[in-house]
Formats: C-alpha cells, sequence, structure tokens
C-alpha cells in the first residue's frame, strides 16, 4: 500500500517538530527516515501511525485520507525502540494480542490463531520461546518477538522506531540483514527511523535525509551518499573533508591554493563557498611527477581493518587543519608510509555548495 | 617469561567497602535504632495487649461483644468498604490521568491530592461540618430534604475518603510514570479498545502497586480519628467508629474495654504490617526475576 505525505506540520510548544513535509512511499518499498536526534524523524514516523497529532497536512493511505483515522483503525504494524512488549504476557499471548482483542465477529477461532502465531513465531525463528515471559529473552529476541506481534494483525504498513537502536553492533547487524531478506519475502511496505547511517544505507530501498523537521534530502542509498544534495546530508552521511574558500571565475581559492574548474560558473561576483571531498576520494602520491598535486605532511596513521586512515596536513596550511584520507591497505604498503612523511595529495572529486545552496559539482579542475 | 601478581591473595572478610563504617559505628547506629523502636512502639504495643487482658479473657470477650461495641466494629467497616473502593477508582483514575497524558493543572491536581496529607484531619473534618452541617452553606436546604449528612453515617464516609484520597493515588502515580505508555500505545496500535487496553496489558501491570494503596488506605480507613470525631456526633451504637468508641469507653475509666478494643485496632494493623511485607517481597521477588533494580 502507498502511503503519501501531504504538507504536515507538527509543532510541540515552541519546538517544531516537522515543518511542511511532502512524502511519498511507494507501495511494498522498504524507507528509511535517516537524520540527527530531533530532526522529526519519530514523530512523522508516529504521525503516520496515528499516535501522534498533527497541527496542519495530510496522511493519504493508499490515496485515502487517513488524517483523522484512529490508531485503531488505520491496521498500521509498529515495532518500538524499547519493544513495549507486554510484560505479564508470555511470548505467545503477546503474538496473539492483536487477534485475541478483535470484536467477536472478526475474532479467529483459539484454534486458528493458536496456528498463525506459532507461524509467525517460526517466521522469527523463535518459536521455542513460546511459553517464556519477555523479560527472560534477549533484546535481539525481543526485538524479533515485537516484530511478530506487529505482523500478526496482518498491517497493511509496518512502521519501525528505531528497531536495534537498543542492541548491540553484531546483533544489529545480524537482524537489519534479517529485516531486508524478511522485507524481500513479505514485500509489507515498511518505514524504519534510525539516527545510523551505515544501517539505512545498507536496508533501505530509498532513503529521506531529515534535519530540523524538514526532509534534505530523498533518494536511494547511492544516490544520498554519492550525491548530497545539501552540505547537511554531506556532513551527515559518511566521513568527508570540508574547506572553506572563495569562488571567484571559475576558479576555486583555499586560502592560497587555486583550483580551476574548467566550467563556466554562471556567477561572476566572488562568493563564499564550501568544498566537500570524501577521505577515499583523495589520491596519495610520493612524487608529484604532473605537478598537480597538493604538497602535504602525514601527521596520523590508523591501519586498522582493510582501509588505512590517515591524517595529512597541507604544507600551505597554516592552521594545520588535518585532511582525512582513507587508502587501501595495498596502496599503504606500497607507499610505505611512516608518520612525518612528505606526500602530495590529489583530490579525485569535489564537491562545491554556494551559500545559495546551489550544488556544483567538479570533476575536472586542475590544481 | 613468567609474570606473577605480586598482590596478595587476601581473605574475604577483610576486604572492606569505602563507604563501610567500622563496626562500632554500625552496632552504635543499629542499637539506637533498636532502642527507639522499643521505646515508642514494642513497649505501647505490648501494653495494649496487656491491658486489654489483664482483667481476664471474660472482660475481654464481653467488651469486645457489647452491643455499642459491635455497632462500632460494623461502623467501621462499612466505612472502610465504601471508602476504599471509592478511592481504588478515583486513585486509578488520577494516576492514569497524571502518568499517561499531558495537560495543563498537572502539578495543580498533584498538589490537591496531597493535600489531605498537608491538612490536619480536624480540619478537613470541619471541612464537611461548615459545608453540610446544620449553620453550614447547604444545611437548611438538607434540612428541608430531610437529609442528614453530618452526624451521621455519610458524614463520616465523606470524611474518611477525603482522608484516605492521597494513598492509592501516590502509589501508583510514579510506577505507572516509570512504566511509561509504550505498552499502551502498542495494544491500541493493535487495535485493542481503551478498556481492553486498561485491563489486559495497564491493570496486570499495576495490580501490585494498587493492592498496596488499598492496603494502606483501608488501614487508615479504619484507624482515622480526628476528621471523623468532628461529623460523627458521638450517639452511642449509631455513629461511632472503633477509634471513636475507644476514646468514650476510655474517657469513662472503663480502661480493661477501652484497651480490648483497642487491641483490635492494633491486631488490624499488625495483618496490615504482614500484607504490606509480603507484597514487598514478592514486588521484590519479581523485579529480581526481570533483572531490572
Amino acid at each position: 500500500m502507498s502511503i503519501e505525505v501531504l504538507n504536515l506540520s507538527r509543532k510541540f510548544g515552541n519546538f517544531t517538530a516537522l515543518q511542511d513535509v511532502n512524502l511519498q512511499v511507494n507501495a511494498g518499498e522498504l524507507l528509511a527516515l535517516l537524520g540527527p536526534s530531533g530532526s522529526g524523524k519519530t514523530t512523522l514516523l508516529r504521525v503516520i501511525a496515528g499516535l501522534e497529532t498533527v497541527d496542519n497536512g495530510q496522511v493519504l493511505f493508499h490515496g485515502e485520507d487517513a488524517t483523522d483515522q484512529h490508531v485503531r483503525e488505520r491496521q498500521v504494524g509498529f515495532v518500538f525502540q524499547h519493544y513495549a512488549l507486554f510484560r505479564n504476557m508470555t511470548i505467545f499471548e503477546n503474538v496473539a494480542f492483536g487477534l485475541r482483542v478483535r470484536p467477536k465477529e472478526f475474532r479467529p477461532s483459539d484454534k486458528e490463531i493458536q496456528s498463525r502465531v506459532i507461524k509467525l513465531l517460526q517466521l522469527v525463528q523463535l518459536d521455542w520461546l513460546a511459553h517464556r515471559y519477555p523479560h527472560q529473552l534477549s533484546g535481539g529476541q525481543r526485538q524479533r518477538i515485537a516484530l511478530a506481534r506487529a505482523l500478526a494483525v496482518e498491517p497493511r504498513v509496518l512502521l519501525l522506531d528505531e528497531p536495534f537502536g537498543a542492541l548491540d553492533a553484531k546483533v544489529r547487524k545480524e537482524l537489519r540483514s534479517w529485516l531486508r531478506r524478511l522485507h524481500d519475502e513479505m514485500h509489507i511496505t515498511s518505514i524504519f527511523v534510525t539516527h545510523d547511517q551505515e544501517e539505512a544505507l545498507e536496508v533501505a530501498d530509498r532513503v529521506v535525509v531529515m534535519n530540523e523537521g524538514k526532509i534534505e534530502q530523498i533518494g536511494t542509498p547511492d544516490e544520498v551518499y554519492e550525491h548530497p544534495a545539501s552540505p547537511f546530508v554531506y556532513e551527515f552521511l559518511g566521513n568527508v573533508n570540508s574547506f572553506h574558500g572563495r569562488l571567484y571565475h571559475g576558479r576555486l581559492w583555499i586560502d592560497d591554493l587555486e583550483i580551476k574548474t574548467h566550467r563556466h560558473l554562471a556567477n561572476d561576483e566572488e562568493t563564499a563557498a564550501i568544498a566537500y571531498i570524501r577521505p577515499h576520494e583523495i589520491e596519495v602520491l610520493k612524487a608529484d611527477d604532473d605537478e598537480t598535486g597538493i604538497a602535504a605532511k602525514v601527521s596520523q596513521v590508523t591501519a586498522l581493518g582493510p582501509i588505512v586512515r590517515l591524517e595529512v596536513t597541507r604544507s600551505n596550511d597554516r592552521e594545520k587543519t588535518p585532511v582525512r584520507v582513507e587508502i587501501s591497505k595495498e596502496q599503504f604498503r606500497e607507499l610505505q608510509l611512516v608518520k612525518n612523511d612528505a606526500v602530495f595529495i590529489k583530490p579525485k572529486r569535489i564537491n562545491l555548495f554556494s551559500p545559495s545552496k546551489e550544488k556544483i559539482h567538479i570533476s575536472d579542475f586542475v590544481i | 617469561m613468567m609474570v606473577t601478581s605480586t598482590f596478595p591473595v587476601l581473605p574475604q572478610t577483610s576486604i572492606q567497602r569505602a563507604t563501610q563504617e567500622p563496626n562500632w559505628v554500625r552496632w552504635l547506629l543499629i542499637a539506637l535504632a533498636f532502642a527507639f523502636l522499643t521505646l515508642f512502639l514494642f513497649i505501647p504495643l505490648i501494653s495494649v495487649f496487656y491491658e486489654a487482658f489483664k482483667k481476664g479473657a471474660d472482660v475481654y470477650l464481653a467488651a469486645i461483644t457489647d452491643p455499642d461495641a459491635l455497632s462500632a466494629i460494623k461502623l467501621t467497616l462499612t466505612v472502610a468498604a465504601i471508602a476504599v473502593p471509592l478511592n481504588l477508582v478515583f486513585g486509578v483514575a488520577a494516576a492514569w490521568a497524571i502518568a499517561k497524558f499531558e495537560f495543563r493543572g498537572k502539578n495543580l491536581l498533584i498538589t490537591l491530592i496531597d493535600l489531605p496529607f498537608s491538612v490536619s484531619p480536624v480540619v478537613s473534618g470541619l471541612i464537611y461540618v461548615l459545608v453540610f452541617g446544620l449553620q453550614g452553606w447547604f444545611g437548611s436546604w438538607l434540612a428541608e430534604h430531610d437529609m442528614k449528612i453530618i452526624f451521621a453515617v455519610p458524614g463520616i464516609v465523606l470524611a474518611t475518603v477525603f482522608v484516605t484520597v492521597p494513598f492509592i493515588a501516590r502509589e501508583l502515580i510514579p510506577l505507572m510514570q516509570a512504566q511509561g505508555t509504550e505498552e499502551e500505545e502498542a495494544a491500541v496500535v493493535l487495535g485493542a479498545s481503551g478498556w481492553q487496553t486498561f485491563y489486559k496489558v495497564t491493570l496486570p501491570n499495576i495490580k501490585w502497586g494498587l493492592l498496596y494503596g488499598a492496603i494502606l488506605c483501608n488501614a487508615r480507613a479504619m484507624g482515622e480519628f480526628g476528621a471523623v470525631s468532628v461529623v460523627s456526633g458521638h450517639i452511642r451504637g449509631s455513629t461511632n467508629t472503633m477509634p471513636l468508641h475507644v476514646e468514650i469507653l476510655y474517657n469513662e475509666y472503663n480502661f480493661a474495654a477501652a484497651f480490648a478494643v483497642a487491641s483490635l485496632l492494633a491486631l488490624l494493623a499488625l495483618i496490615t504490617l504482614v500484607l504490606k511485607t509480603l507484597i514487598e517481597i514478592h514486588n521484590k521477588k519479581n523485579l529480581k526475576e526481570r533483572g531490572e533494580k
């Protein structure tokens, strides 16, 4: 089922949680709402569920207005961050709850409830825990039960609020790939909230990046990572080096470093600009044969796992701002770098944002 | 290369925690507490039973089977039977509203619930006399319609309800606040109605706290003296509760009978304490099982 959110606004006292948010969720997709805390992502999810009221705007389910529909009638499955399992009920009764509270004429028979609950528990691979109580389960198990409970009522939409937020790193990774597989089998329209960019990029079909109650960008994980639409998205997704400079006649000046962009920039006036370069989009050389590199010095080396993280400082930079660089272990071995080595760095790609937030993508430039 | 620990292994008993006081300080504090309790609690309690049985079991039995005494016992039980359920309903409703919803005037409501604790019971009684008494606001209207509240059972019930309002609400508010609203939200999302959410999710989660509050409320309802004394009128065999009956007997120098009835109240207190302790033990076990602190 598709979901549409139109011009949604919500204030809590003086705090604006959502500001004129528009969003289209396609049927059957797995969507991530990604943003820092206080960005309004959980509020948006709760509005869609019907757990939160709105000041303005509409929520459409399958093209029909559901804004004033009660939570009870929306047929959504909701998974809470802290599981919210009923502590006084067994796992079996937790999952059966949604079926048992139905009005008599819609309630399945005891036998049917029994078989459906067992089936769901098998789906989440925890049927052997049916007669335990929530407090006897681990965090990961509880979260899977919470999911089974939400699925028991055959929801039209599945909403997950930071589903893996309270779990340790290893269980988190297991559960998120498990969620992805489950979604591929069931094709139920799902939205999950997360502040973990890795989680969003790895699991979701599309990612919605939110900040201060507004949507910054919507796109596939690849789109938002490779082509961030705003400085915020750039800094929120992955590591990035930022350089404050001036843009003038198609040339970018960072301190006394000049970068010719070869591109005609409409703006002929001198303007401030921020240049973003991802750490893995910087090449490191020992010798600068064609004189296109920037002289620098290695100030720190962290060799952990397949990727080696370097911090270098440009020789002409008086403030010695560290520039982060990531290279592969193989490259690192070839270069045989140690601290205080003199090197040359060459950015492969630069993204420029001028204050008007106009994005300029530069891949063709000369230093 | 061998690495050997240079720290000698100390016997368990010689390890002292940083926050632990020396032995003599601990024993002094414990002894002080016991001395205080003995002087102010145990001795009076024992003396109640001692005085009650001083003239023999026959006198004791006669005192508590006296028609006036029986009527006082009956009235006390009736008042408690009305006040406790009323406060159960009110306490749950108030705690529910305070713990699960945000609204204007919430702090005012909490303060109002605490009011009976901060006001002297005599004042609580006087309030009702001023409102419903013959010279009070509704006095003439009530007299015209032949309704009696002051110096009658309804007044005693009102005063008792007023005095015992905080017990259940106070017990439940922190409990429900700690439990949050997530389970209720989960229930509603799954399609449960408000009533289903209450009796399937909320009520089981608060039942022990509720019982605890009810026991304390009951103890106070039966033992209340000040407020009830003002509104009762002390009509023997009609508007005398147990505590009032004890006072009358005492003032008549009928010590044995006074202490006999008093011993019943003391017994009630002891039973309440035992029940309270049992519930506390149960709660602690529950928490331990859930791995919570």
